[in-house]
């Protein structure tokens, strides 16, 4: 059964603008070739983190919204602890109420883009 | 008569005090249904200037958004959007 995910990782900060695309498009190529679909993906930038991971006060956040079947999770969670430029990451299984409120807030943030435009 | 003045008294002095405001949960009223972790700003509000979890007695969530209130603030603890613990929060 196909279900919707959501998972934010964040990156170290130490990795140039190249260096970080190239990690997303990495995982993003990973989802892909697992035959997960890529609902949407928002890249938050260089954040203050609340507290220190790993000696670094700052990281780059990057969130990908998939579908994708209950198996993957566990293979992308091993390949993102496996690759060092990830200090953490969480995933979470999207139900109905989250779909929807991820939805209705991705068209709250166009429709201010869309009265510009007119 | 003494017990008139009595009454008398009672009626000046200001009866408010006993009224509380009643608590309601915010969520229920306001028809939320998911509470995003993401959201570190309103979250905010549930928890004390320590980063403490606030307790549904002291902020009048139900029981059942309480749990999605608490389970939001740990995701957000995990991923460094609200410190596990601080000084000053607020």
């Amino acid at each position: 059964m196909v279900r919707q995910y959501e998972t934010v990782f964040i990156m170290t900060p130490v990795l140039s603008d190249e260096q970080m695309k190239e990690a997303v498009s990495k995982f993003q190529t990973y989802l892909k070739d697992k035959g997960a679909e890529i609902v949407y993906e928002d890249h938050w930038g260089l954040r203050k983190m609340a507290y220190p991971i790993q000696k670094k006060s700052t990281g780059f956040y990057h969130l990908i919204e998939f579908k994708a079947e209950p198996s993957l999770i566990a293979e992308m969670e091993l390949e993102m602890k496996r690759d060092e430029r990830i200090i953490r990451f969480l995933t979470v299984s999207l139900d109905k109420f989250a779909v929807a409120y991820n939805e209705k807030r991705r068209k709250d943030k166009e429709m201010p883009k869309a009265e510009e435009s007119k | 008569m003494a017990n008139q003045q009595n009454s008398e008294i009672r009626y000046l002095a200001p009866i408010a005090v006993d009224i509380k405001k009643k608590k309601y949960c915010r969520f229920k009223k306001a028809g939320i249904k998911y509470i995003d972790y993401k959201d570190a700003n309103f979250l905010l509000k549930f928890v004390n200037e320590q980063g403490k979890i606030l307790p549904r007695r002291l902020t009048g969530t139900s029981l059942k958004y309480q749990r999605k209130v608490s389970r939001a603030i740990k995701r957000a603890r995990h991923l460094a959007l609200m410190p596990y613990v601080a000084d000053l929060l607020k």
